[in-house]
């Protein structure tokens, strides 16, 4: 294993490669905590100081903390509601026989190709055309469609390395239909459902494009800090707000995808060591 | 047996999926502490007949009786059978000793005496010391054990095992084989053993059903089986066979003899039942049953042949004979008793004798 085979020789070009991608996927991303404790409003080298003040500026700003207070009153519902969707979805396409199942499968995960731009467009057509007025509940449905595909490809994994002959054999150890589920089907899939809400929740609270068409009076965060990029005075405390997400969103989406993949390896019972 | 003792009974049981007959009319009747195996290749419905008896498929038509009491309504969890499964479904997410401890919650004992009760398994499933492994750090025959293990600790009255070793290397299935009818002996427990391996069936049952499309075509002991078959599909599942069509004679109270095509007129120690005088038969001998020798004996029925074809197998040879009358040359196995033993009448002609008790008459297909 440890030898390099021919396979698994080190590439130095590939690994040069991968870390120019990285540095230049990040880059920026780094330059936004960095800007945010410079004490001067323009962005730009050099550094002219340390200082708190952009986030103190933040802490006493009453329209951050509503857009904030919006923004989780939209989050937690949608990832819970596309979690339970997701989760609905992944059991009946992995044990019912559904027939053009792979059909199905492509339907939900429709979304992700297709720019959010055109849903949000859509969905404001139609809503307004419905005579629907704009408000948070119109953003957790722009949300939702969003997230589901997201819950459904977390869920999937899970629920297609869940053997049915693992209930089986807790129905015939004694177990009914509600202890074979709280002892077995729940254990397994939790990881899959704790990383479908933390990741459709961080989805949700960073999402721009559905928001931006589907809010009503009140607004999320990511609208919030729209609103702010207008008045230059203020951009060193929209960064300070960026950084925060940052700060916020980054571990709980890497949370995530560590606990959706945690013990998958041990379900797969075919894989057994012989 | 009559119906009376029997343990499990299954009554005239079919299974539909839609329109597919999976299992046909079977009726079987299983003694207590019976090791019962159900052999047949496979798609010949044995997981489907052990699955409704644990439940998981309810029987189209049919009764099954386990312990005089109808399982027509019993749903798995109340069923006095616990089954080791085809790939064992090990839980993954439990290590070794709350898999083997899962049935026990109801029991509600003490922490302390449920491990006892564990470790007294994996004492008995020899994997002492085992108890906080994962479940993906075993092996093959490590998880088969553990659901063995799992099961018998909830002390039912029948154990339904379902090809439990078709997953294991040749080696390693022999040592299980040895190892499951040892520990079926200690536990005194009724098995319904599941396989598609014929001579696993043989070495480990009292008794066999021999199973084809759904249909039970003999149930009898592995040497009944092996040496009475009842038809010709379950002579050729079970070992080698030779087979010559024929024609039965009947003489009065004097026995009968059969006209065979390639071994003759063959004078049959006891008259078959059955089959009428002039029927069109089939004689079935075994490849073990025959003799070659250079001389014609003189005390055991014999033709002469050629030795067409041979074929060392280590502990014995098969040798390929080719008679008169007969296209498809006989099958011949011989063991190799002597160490530098050339094949008998390789030079030339030969004998091919039998005896006179061994021949098998069956119907003609
Ligand atoms: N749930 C099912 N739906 C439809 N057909 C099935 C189902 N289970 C088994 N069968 C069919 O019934 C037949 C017997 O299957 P099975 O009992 O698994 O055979 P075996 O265990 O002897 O290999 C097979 O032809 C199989 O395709
Ligand atoms: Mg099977």
């Amino acid at each position: 294993m440890s030898a390099p085979t021919f396979l698994r020789r080190p590439n130095r070009v590939l690994s040069v490669y991968a870390i120019l991608f990285l540095v230049a996927l990040y880059f920026p991303i780094l330059l936004i905590p960095l800007f945010s404790f410079n004490d001067s409003i323009y962005v730009r080298f050099p550094l002219e100081g340390f200082t708190t003040e952009w986030f103190g500026q933040l802490w006493d700003r009453q329209p951050v903390w509503d857009s904030l207070w919006a923004s989780v009153k939209v989050g937690l519902p949608v990832s819970i509601l596309s979690t339970t969707l997701g989760v609905l979805a992944a059991r009946s396409i992995t044990r019912d026989r559904v027939p053009g199942r792979s059909a199905v499968v492509t339907f939900i995960m429709l979304p992700l190709v297709i720019p959010t731009l055109i849903f949000g467009v859509a969905l404001l057509a139609l809503l307004s055309r419905l005579g629907v007025p704009l408000s948070l509940y119109t953003v957790a449905f722009g949300h939702l469609i969003v997230c589901l595909p997201f819950s459904v490809a977390t869920l999937l994994p899970r629920f297609e390395g869940f053997d049915r002959s693992l209930e089986q054999a807790s129905a015939d150890l004694g177990e009914n239909g509600w202890w074979t589920f709280w002892r077995v089907t729940f254990p397994l899939v939790m990881p899959g459902i704790v990383a479908s809400l933390l990741l459709t929740f961080t989805i949700s609270f960073d999402e721009f494009i559905m928001a931006f068409f589907l809010s009503g009076n009140e607004t999320t965060l990511p609208i919030y800090l729209w609103t702010q990029l207008r008045f230059p005075q203020q951009f060193p405390s929209v960064l300070a707000l960026a950084s925060l997400l940052i700060l916020f969103s980054l571990p709980l989406i890497l949370i995530g995808m560590w606990i959706s993949r945690l013990g998958l390896h041990e379900n797969t019972t075919k894989g057994a060591k012989t | 047996m009559n119906g009376n003792d029997a343990y499990i009974s299954i009554r005239n049981v079919s299974k539909f999926f839609g329109t597919f007959q999976a299992i046909d009319d079977v009726s079987l009747d299983i003694a207590g502490g019976e090791f019962f195996s159900l052999l047949g290749a496979s798609g010949s419905g044995k997981t489907t007949l052990l699955s409704m008896l644990a439940g998981f498929e309810p029987a189209t038509q049919g009764d099954i009786f386990i312990d005089g009491q109808s399982m027509d309504s019993v749903p798995p969890n109340h069923r006095p059978v616990n089954t080791v499964f085809q790939n064992y479904a090990i839980f993954p997410h439990l290590n070794v000793r709350d898999n083997i401890a899962y049935g026990l919650r109801k029991a509600q004992l003490p922490r302390a005496k449920r491990y006892e009760m564990v470790d007294e398994m994996l004492e008995l499933i020899k994997l002492p010391g085992y108890g906080t492994r994962k479940a993906h750090e075993l092996s093959g025959g490590q998880r088969q054990r553990i659901a063995l293990a799992r099961a018998l600790i909830l002390r039912p009255k029948v154990l339904l095992l379902d090809e439990p070793l078709g997953a294991l290397d040749k080696q390693l299935r022999e040592q299980m084989q040895l190892e499951l009818r040892l520990l079926q002996r200690k536990v005194g427990i009724t098995f319904v053993f599941v396989t598609h391996d014929q001579e696993e069936a043989l070495a480990l049952s009292d008794r066999i059903a021999v199973m084809q499309g759904g249909r039970v075509l003999q149930v009898d002991t592995p040497a009944g089986l092996y040496e009475s078959p009842n038809s010709r599909a379950v002579a050729s599942f079970i070992g080698n066979m030779n087979f010559f069509p024929g024609k039965l004679r009947r003489n009065g109270t004097a026995g009968a003899v059969v006209e065979t095509e390639g071994l003759g007129s063959l004078r049959l120690p006891q008259a078959p039942n059955g089959q009428p005088d002039g029927a069109r038969v089939q004689v079935a001998l075994r490849p073990e049953k025959f003799d070659l020798s250079v001389t014609k004996p003189d005390d055991r029925p014999s033709v002469e042949g050629r030795l067409a074809n041979a074929a060392y197998m280590g502990e014995r040879s098969h040798f390929y004979i080719a008679i008169d009358g007969r296209e498809e040359p006989v099958a011949v196995s011989a063991q190799n008793r002597l160490r530098f033993g050339a094949p008998p009448g390789s030079e030339g002609k030969l004998w091919l004798s039998w005896s006179a008790d061994a021949v098998v008459v069956l119907d003609a297909e």
